[in-house]
């Protein structure tokens, strides 16, 4: 089924957690992102990305894939029906969007606009599943979206069109 | 991390100050007043330096919020920045369930950027089944219907990640006129949207599958994508019902790796790879077991092998889904050499994701060819070693799908190597259980078995399967077919726990030590020279350490009583009754004044437990009709009928005029059998029989000393006794450490003094070490001739031989364990004024054994229905082969087989392996394909039979 639905980012010590499709309830939300981050920051460098199983993540058939960025970690909890290399690269794809859309993306623009992390998770993954992995069509979408702020007689033109 | 924290607090200032919007999306005074204030928020918690602090502020912080939402003057761009400051806070773990109904609100009443945040909120607090998740349904309608497309992407939004079933209709008619939207933006949420309503509720998205094939053809490539998905999903469960997709599947895959989708779905210039991933995931599923579905792929999949050559992450990601599906579809031999190849260079990288990948990949083709882990067994056992405890963990994985009979030790011994360094408990589990079912199918001798299953227990603890030690003490007391091994496997398990009960203050886990107590308690008479004064101690000296449980208390003072009714008396017995006649716990009591009772009574001690019963079936009266006299006497004594449980219950509450609720009444009928039992008055010795005789023969079920109510419940339950589990593979292919076979002659002539013994290869010492453990690892393994067998040396000896004359030795090698090679090596020397030594080597092959079987066509019949072992493959024939009886003239003259009839393109025929292991083959040709069935008895023999028959066909 997909990105078991969830995907974590880690900012320094305080683990946050960007969404899935669990129903979960907030303590073993909890419990699950401080045992991911106890997992994963006490990996080596040189090791593989993925971490296998996990009584919380629901067992032999999910896996943690993670990848590390200076005092970042993201993390995707995945089932069996999705390609190890493939998320790894999504997970790049994710950061690139990121630092577009927030030019030089910081972990401090990722606690303050939370909000639109989400947003910009939900054009890449959408109902735990890989949606969008064209990075230029995330990146109009979203700065469409972003234009709505400014001003709410927005007309919503879809990117698609001028390619 | 402290330096991180500094940064971090260093460029606060300078971020909270930002008012330039090209910082960070936004702008404008409404996103600078929440980021200040979200900044406030968090600036003071960075400061924090303990969690209780924390909790304190988080506290305040949420009745401030509490405060601010619920006040009606609340504008909803204020609202809007609680909310962001509310998922923050539960973010951190802090629920805030009073702002949830206001999230709701905000989607409902905001203007678009309000509605956003509305909606976010409303899919980070809530869970599908959330009762508010109700009101949700009427503004995702409304804006649904809505004339702005962003309103309606982000109703499609929310509604593919979290809506409640039960309100699908209402929206489904709204979201199937989407998948015909004029943007595509729109019909590929619609489609994703679908898909969340397949995987929640299928049944309500059945009628529009037609419409899943339309978005399958659409001209977006997007749209187009996201139907994959809901396919994958639906072939996964019935991939019978889409093989007339394949063409497309095929030809979408072949348009994307020619290049022919817009420049802007590449990524790192491979072209839209996660799309090729989801199609070639799809193609495998089409093509496994379906011959003809998969010689439509076999272009493509060649085709994408050969463009995926740049070397980037992203191309070894479709390498290896390239290499799963063309394992998983009907093989093409050229296909599988590249794919062979492939993992070859996966498992030789030198990047540890490939090489884990590469280890994933051996483990899912070996049982197709396991010809391809000996390849590589050097870098296998490299990676055993590995400081990667992941790859260690996959390398064993992989060991596991290898195991047989002869490399079971050293395959163990390395996972419970791993598993002592592990504290996973994840990693217990799974490896623990694996031990155990490799022990259980392989064990070589009863000395190991339980010295094994030991270190299981030992390690596994408290946290592995229960199953584990159930089947273990299943296997023990239902034994195998030969009583006299049964016997010894008993008794080397009680002097083993005896060993190890010896030693004081040791800690062992629980289930161990009841593993232990019951073994001691059923099997202890084993021993003969033992007191069983000092097994009872042993056992007494255990009930009094402080990190036994009661639970295990109950299995121990179980093995105590039993054991006491083959004693006549005993001191430490009297102690203990005495002991646990005041002590506080009640159960223990309880069973202190049991057997206080029982030991009055050794003749009623005798028939409670009976020697070596534990398997016997006990006959349960459950109409409990010997208590018949007992009821009318108390009847005609004035006492009040019987009433069930559920009805005293009932009439109770009707009494108290409480409101009745369904859940309890249930829970009551489930009951009913116990609370039946209980209500009546029951001697106390049948209620300690029937909970001893439930303990030993229902393992399966957890034992619990705190209530008396289950241990009865167990006796009186509907099901009684377990059902007996199907004993694994018997003990006979146990023992014999090498397949030998047929009749090793040396025939030496004239030389004086000469000895002849077995010797194997020696090489340099790291080497040979290595070289060791991989023919220990990789024997029995497919055909391999670079696996040199360690044999137990047979040796023979012959004194002065005088000139001129002849002396031969004959020994027997016979093949205890089917495998399709094995080499026999070994060495003379003799004295003939310089020390000789002469080397020889013989290769056996499976063929060397097998002997054609005459019988009759009806016996045929016979014996193929009675057979349960059997393998299909099918082989293509050359043209040379032409029909079927020179195809299997050809297998007679080299395999040996006895051809019973042929008729028309059908045939049979018969072999038998020595000694006497029948098996049967049915053979039958269409269309340059010989399809060849095998049955036979033994398990590995129809494989390692059909593996020659290919053999013998590729050289003809």
């Amino acid at each position: 089924m997909g990105l078991g639905g969830s995907c974590a980012g880690w900012l320094m010590q305080a683990p946050c957690w960007l969404g899935g499709d669990f129903s979960l309830s907030e303590d073993t939300q909890q419990q699950i992102i401080r045992e991911t981050f106890h997992l994963v920051s006490k990996r080596d460098e040189n090791v593989c990305n993925f971490l296998e199983g996990g009584l919380l993540i629901g067992g032999s058939d999910n896996k943690l894939i993670y990848r590390h960025y200076a005092t970042l970690y993201f993390v995707f909890c995945v089932d069996s029906s999705e390609s190890e290399l493939g998320i790894l690269d999504l997970i790049q794809v994710f950061v690139e969007t990121l630092d577009k859309c927030f030019e030089n993306v910081c972990e401090l623009d990722l606690i303050f606009h939370v909000d639109k992390v989400h947003n910009i998770l939900a054009e890449m993954v959408m109902g735990g599943m890989v949606l969008e992995t064209n990075m230029n069509e995330i990146v109009t979408q979203i700065d469409a979206q972003n234009k709505l702020e400014k001003s709410e007689t927005f007309i919503f033109q879809s990117p698609r069109q001028d390619r | 991390m402290s330096d991180v924290v500094e940064r971090t607090l260093s460029a606060l200032p300078g971020l909270l100050g930002q008012q330039d919007p090209g910082a960070g999306p936004g702008g404008g005074p409404g996103r600078v007043s929440a980021t200040s204030r979200l900044g406030g928020l968090i600036r003071s918690i960075t400061a924090l330096s303990s969690k209780h602090e924390e909790e304190k502020l988080i506290q305040q912080e949420q009745t401030n919020l509490k405060a601010t939402v619920s006040a009606p003057t609340t504008t909803l761009r204020l609202m809007k920045e609680c909310m962001v400051r509310l998922i923050y806070c539960e973010m951190l773990g802090y629920e805030s369930s009073f702002g949830y109904i206001h999230a709701i609100k905000l989607a409902q009443q905001g203007n678009l950027l309000e509605k956003r945040v509305g909606y976010l909120a409303v899919s980070l607090f809530l869970h599908e089944n959330h009762e508010l998740l109700l009101l949700l349904v009427n503004t995702v309608v409304k804006d649904l219907q809505s004339t702005n497309l962003v309103e309606v992407c982000m109703a499609l939004t929310v509604v593919s990640q979290i809506f409640p079933r039960e309100m699908i209709p209402a929206v489904l008619p709204l979201i199937e006129d989407k998948l015909q939207h004029s943007k595509e933006i729109i019909r590929r949420k619609a489609v994703q949207a679908l898909y969340k309503f397949y995987l929640i509720a299928p049944n309500q998205v059945q009628h529009i599958h037609d419409k899943f094939r339309k978005a399958l053809c659409d001209r977006d490539v997007g749209v187009m994508a996201a139907s994959l998905h809901i396919y994958l999903q639906m072939i996964k469960k019935n991939a019978s019902g889409y093989k007339d997709l394949t063409e497309s599947f095929v030809s979408i895959l072949k348009q994307v790796v020619g290049g022919k989708l817009p420049i802007d779905f590449n990524y790192h210039s491979v072209p839209a790879p996660w799309l090729q991933i989801q199609l070639l995931r799809i193609l495998g599923l089409l093509g496994k077991d379906d011959p003809r579905t998969s010689e439509l792929m076999y272009d493509v999949l060649d085709e994408s092998l050969r463009r995926a050559e740049i070397n980037h992450n992203i191309t070894y990601a479709i390498l290896f889904e390239c290499v799963q599906t063309i394992y998983t579809i009907c093989p093409k031999s050229d296909l599988l050499e590249k794919a062979a190849k492939c993992i070859g260079k996966f498992v030789l990288s030198p990047k540890i994701n490939l090489k884990y990948l590469g280890l994933k990949a051996l483990t899912y083709v070996i049982q197709q060819d396991p010809n391809l882990a000996l390849q590589h067994q050097m870098t296998i056992i490299e990676c055993l070693d590995h400081p990667d405890p992941i790859i260690k963990r996959e390398t064993l994985e992989l060991l596991y799908r290898i195991t047989n009979g002869q490399n079971v030790t050293v395959i163990v011994q390395k996972m419970l190597d791993y598993l002592r360094q592990s504290k996973e408990e994840y990693t217990i589990i799974n490896l623990t259980g694996k031990i155990a079912e490799l022990v259980e199918k392989y064990a070589p001798d009863n000395e190991w078995f339980i010295q094994t299953m030991n270190a299981v227990f030992s390690v596994g603890g408290d946290v592995m399967h229960p199953d584990i030690p159930n089947n273990f003490l299943r296997l023990l007391a239902e034994g195998f077919d030969d009583e006299k091994e049964d016997e010894e496997l008993r008794l080397y398990a009680v002097q083993s726990y005896l060993s190890l009960l010896e030693e004081e203050d040791t800690f062992y886990p629980q289930k161990f030590l009841q593993v232990m107590s019951w073994v001691l308690g059923e099997y202890s008479y084993l021993i003969n020279d033992g007191d069983p004064e000092v097994i009872i101690t042993r056992l007494h000296r255990l009930l009094k350490q402080t990190f036994v449980t009661s639970e295990t208390k109950a299995w121990i003072m179980t093995a105590v009583t039993k054991m006491s009714s083959r004693m006549s008396c005993s001191k430490t017995i009297d102690k203990l009754i005495q002991e646990f006649s005041t002590s506080l716990d009640t159960c223990m009591r309880q069973y202190a004044f049991e057997l206080k009772h029982l030991c009055e009574n050794k003749e009623l001690m005798k028939n409670l437990f009976p020697l070596d019963a534990s398997c016997d079936e006990i006959m349960v009266d459950a109409s409990l009709s010997f208590l018949d006299g007992f009821v009318a006497e108390g009847l005609s004594c004035g006492a009040a009928p019987y009433k069930p449980h559920h009805q005293r219950q009932e009439e109770k509450l009707s009494q108290e005029k409480a409101l009745n609720f369904e859940p309890y009444g249930l829970s009551f009928t489930s009951n009913m059998s116990s609370s039946g039992f209980t209500g009546r008055q029951s001697p106390a010795g049948l209620s300690l029989g029937s909970d001893m005789s439930g303990n030993s023969a229902e393992l399966g079920q957890k034992e619990t000393n705190c209530l008396k109510l289950d241990g009865v419940r167990k006796l009186w339950g509907k099901e009684g006794y377990l059902p007996k589990k199907e004993n694994k593979t018997g003990k006979e292919d146990k023992t014999q450490p090498v397949p030998q076979d047929s009749i090793l002659t040396a025939h030496v002539v004239d030389p004086p003094l000469m000895q002849s013994e077995q010797q194997v290869v020696s090489l340099s010492e790291e080497e040979k070490e290595k070289q060791q453990l991989a023919s220990t690892l990789f024997v029995g393994l497919g055909s391999n001739s670079t696996i040199s067998l360690i044999f137990e040396s047979l040796s023979c000896h012959f004194p002065v031989i005088e000139a001129q004359s002849m002396e031969s030795c004959q020994k027997c090698v016979q093949l205890e364990k089917v495998c399709t090679e094995g080499v026999l090596s070994g060495s003379i020397s003799y004295h003939l004024d310089t020390d000789t030594h002469l080397e020889f080597s013989l290769t056996f092959s499976l063929s060397d054994f097998i002997r054609p079987m005459k019988m009759t066509t009806e016996d045929f019949g016979r014996l193929w229905l009675s057979f349960s072992n059997d393998v299909k493959q099918n082989l293509k024939m050359s043209p040379s082969q032409g029909s079927l009886s020179v195809a299997l003239n050809a297998l007679k003259q080299k395999l040996k087989l006895h051809i019973v009839e042929i008729i028309g393109n059908e045939g049979i025929a018969a072999c038998r392996l020595l000694p006497s292991v029948p098996c049967l083959l049915h053979c039958r040709t269409h269309a340059r394909t010989l399809a060849l069935w095998f049955r036979s008895s033994c398990s590995a023999l129809p494989d390692s039979l059909l593996y020659q028959c290919q053999k013998v066909m590729e050289e003809a």
